[in-house]
């Protein structure tokens, strides 16, 4: 016995046994903590070693990239040529090739523009800014034309393209409409709030489907028979005019928590209606409703979709223009998961932004 | 002479008016525009086409759809069958968003991964690509009806639908019912007695399972009693379709899928929120009287989460029934469909139509949200 090798307090610090710490303890506790979690486990463990490799000979290993017809694809696995084969229209639409430039420029310069509001740290921000809120108008000149480039008609944009534009663009409009409606529903002048409270409540309890049948057939009827609008043009509306509602709800949760005190304070300085809003009130509760913001910037991503209802070809609607056509027939399940996996990318990432904004605020509350 | 501008009374009431002039402005050109434009299409205004003749196939379980039905009857069709689809798929999507948001807190580290990608895989793909992928991915793909997945010779599944056997009520069915709510109101009085004791004597009552044996075994017990009053109907196949039984077409259950499916990962973020934000000390509190795990989950956390799980429910809810207008996408005949589309078009009274479906949707959110309101009220707490 080596027990008495050590005085009282002398006792070095010994390392645990190995099967207590570790890689040992960190398995036994995550995954073999009790019978029923180690049944678990092992079924788990099971399954995903007995699918997990069939489902990637499927997606990569014995599938065919690169095919023209469905009929070459001969290799058992995903035929993925449905994609590849027409790749551009996934992308642009009918966007004309030559032109392909225009839309990447813009996606080129959208990134430019989310730059400054991404990261705060950047130098010149203010500049950069401006820059930011003039994007939408340079980004649908480069994209329609005209002022000496040569016009494109909005059919003819399609594809990635037409889903981002109406994203885009639909996220560049609602938050200031959203902002004022917000603002309108907290006035004190009644005709103000009700018209306001009223436009929210009727568009947050319709589904986005009905605006854009009223977008589509009543609003022909409502303008006189001569005058046509784009229905590119018509549909931005409705998406805007739909998510902004929704965004008008959030930004009017954040104005809800900002404490009376400030609102009087900045009465007291003597600052107008405008000012108050703009340099005391508005910076804090958009602060405070960012994470809420970016969500419904995610669920109107994800409702731009519904333009395949009234006869749009956004990506959605490529692919299942792709799947219509006889050479490719009967190969929904490679381009809907192709098409599921670009909406995840996108959206996911907006979500884990959302995140990290939401963490770094919280931080710098404490 | 200016001052005028400045008087706050002045500006309110004249930025109100401008608001009321521009809109009035606004509605009667439209107005205008409308009864122009609906004169030269020939199209006159009112509600009396709901009387005419509709002359299309509009399927629904409840009532006899046939061509020779009115329009009015179409928008009955697709009210009750968006009003099935969204109860059914609020049920699914509740008890499917529970269990992920529980699982995604596992100890397990496999299993809340796993569910973790799933949550998340599900919720950021828009809600249309869920249906499409469940009705072109998943249902049509199925075999035919000839060569149908064949359950225990009972269920069938096939690119045709779900086929059940159907039950056939004879003269004794009634004391089966009667049974059945017999043991409901037995156990209403069960559950206020126990309750009663608990709280008088600090006893618990086994009130679960209790409820359990006289909910399901009293009626299971009168049906062999009465002499098995009830028939089942098989599905046959008859040509290339099942004949008998009851049927669940492919349109409806990828729709019920896809809504299920995509609003159940959006319950089980809701969930998890609610779960994780109930404050440490309760559990250890809890912890510290010795109760048992489950005991913890249902006296101590579940109440307390369920008071920030209420709200944002309510709007997956609303969420849920407005989404199950992607109907039209699957061919579905849902009120979108029926009212919205097929009569919009063939009637050309666009005005009527889609004031119908909207004040629907609007009429059936605030019946949701005034039920879910209700049961907040329930949930929240109650301070002296």
């Amino acid at each position: 016995m080596n027990k008495l090798q050590y005085k009282i307090g002398e006792h070095p610090n010994l390392p645990a046994p190995k099967t207590q710490g570790g890689i040992f303890k960190a398995i036994r506790n995550n995954l073999f903590s009790t019978w029923y979690d180690s049944i678990i486990t092992i079924i788990l463990i099971y399954l995903l070693l007995s699918y997990l490799p069939m489902a990637l000979d499927w997606l990569f290993f014995s599938a065919d990239f690169f095919v023209d017809k469905r009929s070459q694809c001969t290799s058992g696995g995903a035929c993925w040529g449905v994609i590849t084969a027409r790749f551009p229209q996934y992308l642009y639409g009918f966007y004309p090739p030559e032109l392909y430039w225009r839309p990447n420029l813009a996606s080129l310069l959208l990134l430019v523009a989310l730059a400054p509001i991404l990261y705060s740290k950047i130098s010149y921000r203010k500049y950069f800014l401006m820059f930011s809120i003039t994007y939408p108008l340079i980004a649908f000149w480069l994209l329609w034309g005209g002022f000496g480039l040569v016009p494109v008609e909005s059919e003819k944009m399609g594809g990635l393209l037409l889903t981002l534009t109406l994203g885009v663009m639909g996220i560049a409009l609602s938050l200031p409409i959203g902002i004022l409606l917000a603002l309108g529903r907290r006035s004190k002048m009644p005709a103000i709030r009700l018209f306001s409270t009223i436009f929210i409540e009727l568009i947050r309890g319709v589904p986005m489907i009905t605006l854009l049948f009223m977008a589509t057939v009543l609003l022909p009827l409502f303008l006189p028979s001569d005058v046509i609008i784009d229905q590119l043009i018509r549909v931005i509306f409705i998406i805007v005019i739909f998510a902004s509602a929704y965004m008008a709800e959030v930004i009017r949760g954040g104005l809800q928590s900002i404490r009376k005190g400030q609102y009087e304070a900045s009465d007291v300085m003597g600052l107008s209606y405008w000012q108050s809003m703009s340099l005391i009130i508005l910076p804090q509760a958009l602060k405070i409703s960012i994470p809420g913001i970016v969500n419904s910037f995610i669920s109107l991503f994800k409702d731009t979709t519904l333009v395949i209802i009234v006869g749009m070809f956004d990506l959605l609607g490529v692919g299942r223009a792709a799947l219509s056509n006889r050479e490719w027939i009967g190969l929904a399940n490679e381009v809907y998961m192709f098409i599921a996996i670009v909406f995840f990318v996108f959206c996911y990432l907006m979500s884990r932004y959302s995140l990290h904004l939401e963490r770094r605020l919280s931080r710098s509350y404490k | 002479m200016f001052d005028i501008f400045y008087n706050k009374k002045f500006r309110s009431i004249a930025s109100q008016f401008t608001l009321i002039l521009f809109l009035v402005v606004v509605f009667y050109y439209f107005i205008n525009n409308a009864i122009i434009n609906l004169d030269r299409l020939g199209i006159t205004s009112g509600f009396d086409f709901l009387f005419s003749r509709a002359g299309y196939d509009a399927y629904s379980p409840f009532f006899k759809f046939t061509s020779d039905s009115l329009h009015i009857d179409a928008y009955f069709v697709g009210l009750l069958n968006t009003l099935s689809v969204s109860i059914l798929g609020i049920f699914i999507a509740t008890i499917l968003g529970f269990i992920m948001g529980v699982l995604r807190l596992s100890n397990n580290w496999l299993v809340s991964k796993l569910v973790y990608l799933v949550v998340e895989f599900k919720r950021n793909v828009p809600v249309l690509i869920w249906i499409i992928i469940w009705y072109f991915g998943v249902f049509l793909q199925l075999p035919s009806a000839k060569k149908a997945i064949n359950i225990n010779d009972s269920i069938f599944i096939s690119n045709r639908g779900l086929y059940f056997p159907s039950p056939v009520f004879s003269e004794g069915a009634i004391a089966i019912l009667i049974a059945f709510i017999g043991a409901i109101i037995i156990n209403f009085f069960y559950v206020k007695r126990a309750k009663k004791i608990h709280i008088k004597t600090g006893k618990q009552s086994p009130i679960f399972l209790v409820s359990l044996l006289l909910i399901i075994g009293l009626p299971v017990v009168t049906y062999f009693v009465t002499n098995q009053p009830i028939e089942w109907v098989i599905p046959e196949l008859k040509g290339f379709n099942f004949k008998g039984g009851m049927a669940l077409k492919p349109e409806f259950v990828a729709l019920l899928m896809g809504l299920a499916v995509y609003t159940s990962a959006h319950i089980a973020e809701i969930v998890r929120a609610g779960i994780l934000s109930v404050p440490k000390g309760q559990i250890e509190a809890g912890m510290s009287f010795n109760i048992t795990r489950n005991q913890m989950m249902k006296m101590v956390v579940i109440p307390q989460a369920l008071r920030l799980i209420i709200p944002p429910l309510t709007s997956q809810y609303l969420n849920l029934m407005k989404n199950s207008s992607l109907a039209v996408a699957v061919g579905y005949m849902d009120l979108t469909a029926t009212t919205g589309g097929i009569t919009l078009n063939q009637t050309g009274q666009a005005i009527e139509c889609i004031l119908m479906i909207m004040g629907t949707y609007l009429l059936l959110s605030l019946l949701i949200s005034a039920i879910m309101n209700y049961v907040n009220k329930k949930v929240q707490l109650v301070e002296r």
